[in-house]
Parts: structure tokens; sequence; C-alpha cells
């Protein structure tokens, strides 16, 4: 039994298939009905946990901090159900999208900033967040994400999309999730990991809860 | 403390005070931000909070990423630029420098790595002093030629991911230097970037003096000069088509998109598969850049014209 969608997510029926959906303006050109757009799990790898049934223990209403938001896709699907969106994006060229993204919603908080740097943005981002998700594909995600353990509420969530070949092309994934996910540990209980074929090659998810 | 936070100073409404504030301030911890803000005033309740917070970061985010684009593409050119100057300059030097020291010593080498072991040396006497003295500034300047170098392989994958995953960072910030700009290049024909740096041989063409000129500065890149002579127009033309494609799609939207470089391997594996086809013994001289040689190093942006030989298959040869 997987466990419940977060409220705001509902699986649809599109064209005969069900596709897990959001309802909010739409983005990327995904299919759209009666006000609820596709979350393409191929294209997100939150979606694709929770496409995989990872417990991402998501409510409508979290205050969320996403880093690496690139030109927006994910990160609109979460600030479609979540409250207060903070996303983070060091490129400018995507940012340029990610501000049009936001444009159209009022919870949506695009930060040009480096997620390596969290003090050049904890004046803007509030404390006691419910959740970090994270997709930077950079080298040293484990070290993103522990230095940005500090926006969480005690209890709050990561949700990490660790890529493999960011760390290092050559090991064998397997070596580098072990490594990333140890040193996660330091500042994380790991709760679940779910490799996220075959949406996303050699990707880990991660959920965990801030020690 | 509510000092560092954004929005402290700020007159409610004066979106670009505000925005200013969050592209130039720093915290070292978080704190309740909307409850500050309503505790000092700022905002009468969450709401006025937040929507005050959305105004200020959207026009924070769209102001940052405007200017850091403006200025990448632009710090890009000139480095590229910087880099062919610099060992340009190394080069003409060097050859200086071994005229110099054949008169000194019967062993004198060449080029820059010549330089580099005289640079080691401990000069002896007035005449030895200058010639040391200038094979150091020869080391130095292709240490800085290396340093741009490498400066170019970090940035150029931020400024236009496709294109320098396509053509490799160097070329990438070459095509952009010669177009004048990623924005210039983006706007510009295949057919044009196909023989963007053989301007030369463009006009000589165009003169009536010479045939059409198959590629420019992407003769560099394996996927031309690594493929027979008689292939490397269609060579030259796919891999200009898609080049272009790279750059649009790096100039409007940035995403890495991995299914234009996949095209292209396809489209490349078709053209050499000719080539196999014909029995022939496939040229492959590998384009892995300019070494520290000096030489080797095709692409400086001259036009090749229709030379579809010369150094760089002489230098394979070597290699074998
Ligand atoms: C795989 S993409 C993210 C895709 C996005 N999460 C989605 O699903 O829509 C990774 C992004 O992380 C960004 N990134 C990498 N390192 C970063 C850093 N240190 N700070 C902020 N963003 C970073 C990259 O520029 C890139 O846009």
């Amino acid at each position: 039994m997987s466990p419940a969608l977060p409220e705001g997510v509902e699986r649809r029926e599109f064209d005969g298939r069900e596709r897990l959906a959001t309802r909010g303006p739409p983005v990327y050109g995904e299919p759209t009905e009666g006000g609820w757009r596709v979350w393409d799990a191929g294209r997100s790898k939150l979606g694709a946990m929770l496409e995989l049934g990872m417990d991402a223990d998501l409510s409508g209403g979290d205050a969320v901090l996403y880093l690496g938001a690139a030109s927006g896709t994910t990160v609109s699907h979460v600030a479609d159900f979540c409250g207060p969106t903070y996303a983070v994006e060091f490129a400018p060229r995507p940012v340029r999208d990610l501000v049009g993204v936001a444009e159209d919603r009022g919870n949506l908080f695009p930060l040009l900033k480096d997620a390596r740097r969290p003090e050049t943005y904890a004046h803007v981002v509030e404390s006691g967040l419910d959740a970090v998700v994270q997709d930077v594909a950079t080298r040293g995600q484990a070290r993103v994400a522990t230095r940005n353990a500090r926006f969480l509420r005690e209890g709050g969530r990561l949700l990490a999309a660790i890529k493999a070949r960011s760390e290092d092309v050559t090991a064998d994934p397997e070596d580098v999730f072990d490594a990333v996910t140890a040193e996660l540990s330091e500042a994380y209980e790991i709760l679940e990991t779910e490799r996220l074929e075959p949406f996303h090659d050699d990707h880990l998810g991660v959920v965990a809860r801030v020690r | 403390m509510t000092t560092d936070a954004w929005f402290a100073g700020v007159a409610p409404g004066d979106v670009d005070a505000a925005a200013e504030r969050i592209r130039e301030g720093a915290a070292d911890a978080p704190d309740d931000w909307p409850a500050r803000a309503v505790e000092a005033g700022f905002a009468a309740d969450e709401e006025e909070y937040y929507a005050a917070l959305r105004e200020a970061t959207v026009e924070a985010a769209r102001t940052a990423a405007a200017e850091r684009e403006r200025a990448d593409d632009r710090q890009l050119v000139h480095a590229v630029r910087a880099m062919d100057d610099a060992e340009r300059t190394a080069n003409e030097l060097a050859e200086r420098l071994s005229e110099w020291a054949g008169t000194l010593y019967p062993d004198a080498g060449a080029g820059v790595p010549y330089a580099r072991d005289l640079a080691e040396g401990e000069p002896d006497g007035p005449v030895e002093e200058r010639v040391v003295s200038l094979a150091r500034r020869v080391a130095d300047l292709a240490d800085e030629r290396d340093d741009l170098r490498a400066f170019i392989e970090r940035r150029a994958p931020e400024v236009a991911p496709n294109l320098s995953e396509m053509a490799g960072p160097v070329l990438a910030a070459r095509l952009i230097s010669l177009a004048g700009g990623l924005d210039a290049l983006a706007k510009k024909p295949s057919g044009t970037v196909q023989v963007l740096g053989a301007e030369d041989a463009l006009f000589a063409h165009l003169a009536g003096r010479a045939p059409s000129p198959k590629h420019g500065v992407i003769f560099t890149h394996e996927y031309v000069r690594g493929t027979r002579p008689e292939d490397r127009g269609s060579a030259a033309r796919a891999f200009a088509g898609k080049l272009t494609i790279a750059a649009r799609v790096d100039r409007y939207g940035g995403e890495f998109r991995p299914e234009i470089h996949e095209e292209l391997r396809e489209r490349m594996e078709a053209i050499r598969a000719r080539a196999d086809a014909a029995g022939s013994d496939r040229d492959v001289s590998r384009g892995d850049g300019e070494g520290d040689n000096g030489r080797g190093n095709g692409d400086t942006g001259r036009g090749d014209g229709d030379a579809d030989h010369g150094e760089c298959d002489a230098d394979a040869g070597e290699r074998r």
C-alpha cells in the first residue's frame, strides 16, 4: 500500500492514462484538463519519487525551500500544492523562465543564489520550514543538503534526488550513493531511499529527517 | 537579528530598494521573517508580507539574471580573445627567444617547452640574464593562456550549456566570440555558423578567386576533421546545423537538451558509416585540442577555407 499523496496532488486520467497532477497555471506545455495539469515523472525527480510510492510526507500548505529550481518545471508543481515556496537556482539563464513561472503564482519566490552559500539567502528565506527539496545535480550534493538543514523546523524533511554522475562519472553509482548517504547522515536521519529508474537513470531518491 | 532581514530599513512599497537588499544582503541564520516583518511594521499581516516578498524576489531575480547573462557571454568573448593573444604572443616570443638562444647555446631548442626549460636556468652574465628573463615571460604567458582556458572551460558550460556540450567549451566560446555574442550567434543561419572564422576564404570565394569554404573554425572539432575529406562537407553542414540549434536553445531557454546531442551523434555515425562502407581507412585525427606544444592548435580562429589537410592530419599521423 503506497502512502497517500500530498493534499493537492492527485492521480487523474489524461488520455486514458493515470498521471500525477496538480492544479495551477500550465508551465511547460504539459497536458491540462479542468484546471489540473500533468506532473510528468520523467521530467521531475520529485514527481518520480511520488510516482514510485516514496513517502514524501508533504502536506498541502507546507513551507518549502527548493534547491536547484532550474526553469521551474518541478517547483511550479510544488508551489501548486504547498505554501510559501522558496526557489533557489544559480544559473541566470533558467532563472529568466523561473521568474515567468513565479509571476503566475503568488507563493513562489525565485532566488538567483548559490545553494552552497545559504548565508546569501538566509536574510530572505524564513526559518522553521517543513521541507527542503533538492535537485542540484552538482558535485557536493550532500554538503548542499547539510548546509541547508538550518532552514528546517524540528522534524523537518529533506527530499533529495542524488545524481551519481555529478559526484563521479566513473564510479559505480551504488558506491557514490553510499558515500553521499553516509555524509547526509551527519545532519539527517535517512528514512527511505529508492533508485529513480525507470524515470531517471543513476539517481537516488532520498527522504530524510533533520536531526 | 532583524537588522539582517531583507526588509530592514526598506520603506514598504519601495520595490527597488527591497530587490537590492535581496540581491546584496546576507544573514548567518534565518529567522521567522514574516513574524519579524509584522512586528517591525513593514507589513500589516503575513499575507501582505508574502505579497511584498514576492514582488521583491521577482524583481531581484529578473534584474540579477539579466545582468549576469549579459556580463557572462561578454566575459567569455574577452577571455577567448585574450587566450588567443596570449598564445600567439607566447609563440612569437618563443621564436625570438630560440633564435637568440641559438647564438649562445649550440643545442638550443624551440617553442614554448624550450622557453620553459630556459626559464628554470640560472643566468650567468648580463646577456643570459636577458635571455632567461625573456624565457620566464614566455613561460608566464603560456601559463596565463592555460589559466584562461581553464576559466573558459568552467564558464562556457554555464553561459551556453548545450553549445558547450556539443562543441566543447573552447570552441563554443570561440563561436560566440566570432559571432560577437551568444545573442548574435543564435540569430545566425547555420550556413553562416558553418563558415564562421573562414571570412578570408569566404571573401576570396565571393571575389571569384576560390571555391566556397566548407567550414570555418568548426574544422577544429573532431566531428569535422576526424571525418574523411570527401565527407567533411556533409559533416560540417550537419554539425553547424545542430550547433545553431544548440545556440538558440541556450539563448532562449538554457535548459540542457540531451536529445539534440543524441541526434547529432547519430547523424555523425551515419556519415562515418559511409566511409566504413567504402572500406576506406578512416582517418581519425583526434581533436583533443590545443596541447602545450603551441602547435596542433588548429583553432586559432583562422580560416581553414577549403584546405582539408595540413597540420591537423599530419599531427594525427605523428601521434599514431
Ligand atoms: C537537474 S537540474 C534541476 C531540474 C529541476 N529541479 C526540475 O526538476 O525542474 C539541476 C539544477 O541545479 C542547478 N544548480 C547546480 N548547482 C547549484 C548550486 N550550487 N546552487 C543553485 N543551483 C544549482 C543547476 O544550474 C541546474 O539548473
